[in-house]
């Protein structure tokens, strides 16, 4: 990734399937997403939304299938979270994001740390940063959190917070947020909005993965919809209502349970 | 308001009291060694004692530096005291069948081979083919004293003439023996003690300041979290006990060269090693270890036994005060752990300032953002 060559979207899933053991969580699963594009995920719990994020930041390596970032084929047998990293993506997950017991400076450079000789951390630049992105970024101002404070002090929005103004200081091409939202307050959820609103702003791309269709609605571009490993649905946001959006999803339900008698 | 800021001192001073790694447990080493003064003085007034502990306490702290980080990962190894014995045996064969003058540096370099190699195995066990590290590590320790026992024929292995050898005195060797402090002879300061403390250190930098360690400490944690975060769990597990194995190892080759003799139970302190490391702080849940911790606490579980004998006590309350110890310092440990002394005192400023109160605890100054929102 040195240079930068015109490409028109920042993600493409080509085909790809997913087996975990003899049972498919995903088949031929095909997701574009364009550079500065905001795409909600929906689906049910188990519908394979997050293996989905997980496959496209390294976590799992898909059964089969192609990847394309920013208009280049990834190599899969290498790929891992640490090239996800470098290739410009970052997630926020709903809990697994931060280490509970570990202080706030590390949870924001593990997996990437800046390091003197022989791997040892350089603890002073790491905090350093950390209390910049902690002022400036996200804007944490006398609350009686440091950098020395432990994830397990902060509440649900705090927390949330970290892993946002992580992906932000790691200025990625496409941040993926899979249902950053469960257990926020509204006013938390509200500020997770607005910073899905200043990705858009700041030309990035983003996935988004939320059970609150409105949310979704009120910040994505189009919307995929993922049933049983599935995309079952492909909807531009000037196509639909936000009415119209939600009897879909709720008829498809419908629709799959008298398939189902 | 007097007591409002004399409680407020007295938060802030425990909340920094408590960020000293190990201190609780360091002023306990020094209780406990202050009893033994009073109840037995004519033994811990004279430095012979404390010698003996340097000598005798550093394999268990080696084994306890290494179990520390075991068990911040979330794992538990229970099969290092067969590598203390196997490890003693292969440098034992070395010598006795090898070159008597770099006989030993192989035996160094082939124990500590079998250590990393025991300690790889039970890593690919654990990480690899996902076998729980209780069941992984001990049948490890049944299968390596078996070979052992099996290697050695049951037998001790004399190791004649090591204490001749440089790599006795630079290994086990004693400092300062034989001046004149007070008026008596100085037994010695073994070396062992120091090395300990130099590989303690280091532990301490490798758990705290190296990304090996910070990927411990984030798998003990979550491991999950661990591993969305990039960190490559599986190998690190391999690493950890690799690790693990190797410093059993240096444990082993200390003890057999200190002795000079190759006992086949010459490992056998599973249960104290483990008491020190608990003693010290770190915690079962994993994903916090205290290098210190694990320092001072070795050092009183290693001295209680002797202690306790050396005050008389009917030897039938050795391992009652013993236990009653442990179980005071662990108790001492859930009460001042992370923030907790803090949160105690945040807790009797709220008692002595309930009558107080007029407004509801949310409006307080300690949020002022939120109330000018
Ligand atoms: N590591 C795993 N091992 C086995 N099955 C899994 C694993 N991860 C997810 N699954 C299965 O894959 C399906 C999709 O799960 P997931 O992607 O978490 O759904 P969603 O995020 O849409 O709720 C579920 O049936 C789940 O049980
Ligand atoms: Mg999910």
């Amino acid at each position: 990734m040195t240079e930068h060559r015109p490409h028109e979207f920042a993600l493409q899933m080509v085909n790809i399937e997913k087996y975990f053991g003899p049972v498919a969580a995903l088949r031929n699963i095909n997701i574009q997403v364009g550079r500065n594009e905001i795409v909600g995920l929906i689906g049910d719990n188990g519908a394979g939304k997050s293996t989905i994020v997980k496959i496209l930041t390294g976590v799992y390596r898909p059964s089969s299938g192609e990847l394309y970032i920013a208009g280049r084929k990834v190599d899969l047998s290498t790929y891992s979270v640490r090239k996800a990293h470098e290739y410009g993506i970052e997630t926020v997950y709903q809990d697994k994001s931060l280490g509970e017991k570990q202080a706030l400076w590390r949870n924001f450079f593990v997996g990437r740390q800046i390091t003197r000789r022989f791997g040892f951390i350089d603890v002073k630049k790491e905090k350093e940063l950390a209390n910049e992105i902690m002022l400036n970024t996200i804007g944490f101002r006398g609350r009686g959190i440091t950098v020395d404070s432990k994830v397990s002090k902060l509440s649900g929005g705090e927390r949330q917070g970290i892993a946002i103004g992580r992906a932000m200081h790691f200025e990625a091409e496409l941040i993926v947020l899979d249902e950053p939202t469960v257990a926020l307050s509204l006013k938390e959820v509200q500020k997770v909005i607005s910073f899905v609103h200043k990705i858009k702003e700041g030309g990035k791309a983003c996935v988004y993965i939320s059970h609150a269709i409105h949310d979704v609605y009120e910040v994505a571009d189009r919307f995929v919809i993922v049933d049983r490993g599935e995309v079952v649905g492909n909807i531009r946001r000037s196509d639909v209502t936000l009415k119209e959006l939600d009897e879909f999803l709720l008829g498809y339900a419908h629709g799959l349970k008298d398939k189902q008698e | 308001m007097t007591t409002q800021s004399s409680t407020n001192r007295l938060r802030s001073l425990t909340a920094s009291l408590s960020k000293v790694e190990g201190l609780p447990i360091a002023l306990v080493l020094v209780v406990v060694f202050v009893a033994f003064m009073i109840t037995a003085p004519t033994v811990f007034l004279k430095p012979g004692i404390y010698m003996s502990f340097f000598e005798t306490i550093p394999p268990m702290l080696i084994c306890g530096l290494g179990l520390t980080l075991v068990i911040t990962a979330g794992e538990i190894d229970l099969s290092f005291p067969a590598v203390v014995a196997l490890s003693g045996l292969a440098l034992a064969w070395s010598y006795r069948n090898l070159d008597p003058i770099w006989g030993p540096y192989v035996g160094i370099v082939v124990a500590l081979a079998a250590g990393a190699l025991v300690g790889y195995t039970n890593g690919i066990l654990v990480a690899r083919l996902g076998v729980p590290s209780i069941m992984a590590t001990l049948a490890a320790q049944f299968f390596w004293y078996g070979i052992t026992i099996l290697l050695a024929g049951g037998l001790q292995v004399a190791l004649v003439g090591i204490k001749d050898h440089f790599l006795h005195e630079l290994l086990v060797g004693r400092l300062f023996r034989g001046q004149v402090i007070g008026g008596q002879n100085f037994p010695g300061l073994p070396v062992q003690a120091l090395w300990a403390t130099a590989l303690a250190v280091l532990m301490w930098f490798i758990l705290n300041r190296h990304t090996f360690g910070e990927a411990v400490s984030f798998i003990g944690d979550n491991a999950d979290v661990a591993r969305v975060m990039g960190i490559n769990v599986e190998r690190t597990r391999v690493q950890l006990f690799t690790l693990q194995g190797v410093m059993a190892a240096i444990a082993g080759i200390l003890l057999t060269l200190d002795i000079g003799v190759f006992y086949p139970t010459q490992g056998n302190y599973l249960l104290p090693v483990m008491a020190g490391v608990f003693v010290g702080g770190t915690s079962i849940a994993g994903g916090a270890g205290s290098i210190v911790g694990t320092y001072f606490g070795m050092y009183i579980i290693g001295s209680l036994e002797a202690g306790v004998v050396a005050t008389t006590i009917s030897g039938y309350w050795v391992r009652v005060v013993e236990g009653a110890v442990m179980a005071g310092v662990v108790v001492l440990n859930a009460i001042m752990g992370e923030g907790r002394l803090a949160a105690l005192s945040e807790r009797f400023r709220h008692w002595s300032t309930r009558e107080q109160r007029s407004i509801p605890a949310h409006m307080t100054m300690e949020k002022p953002d939120e109330v000018l929102k």
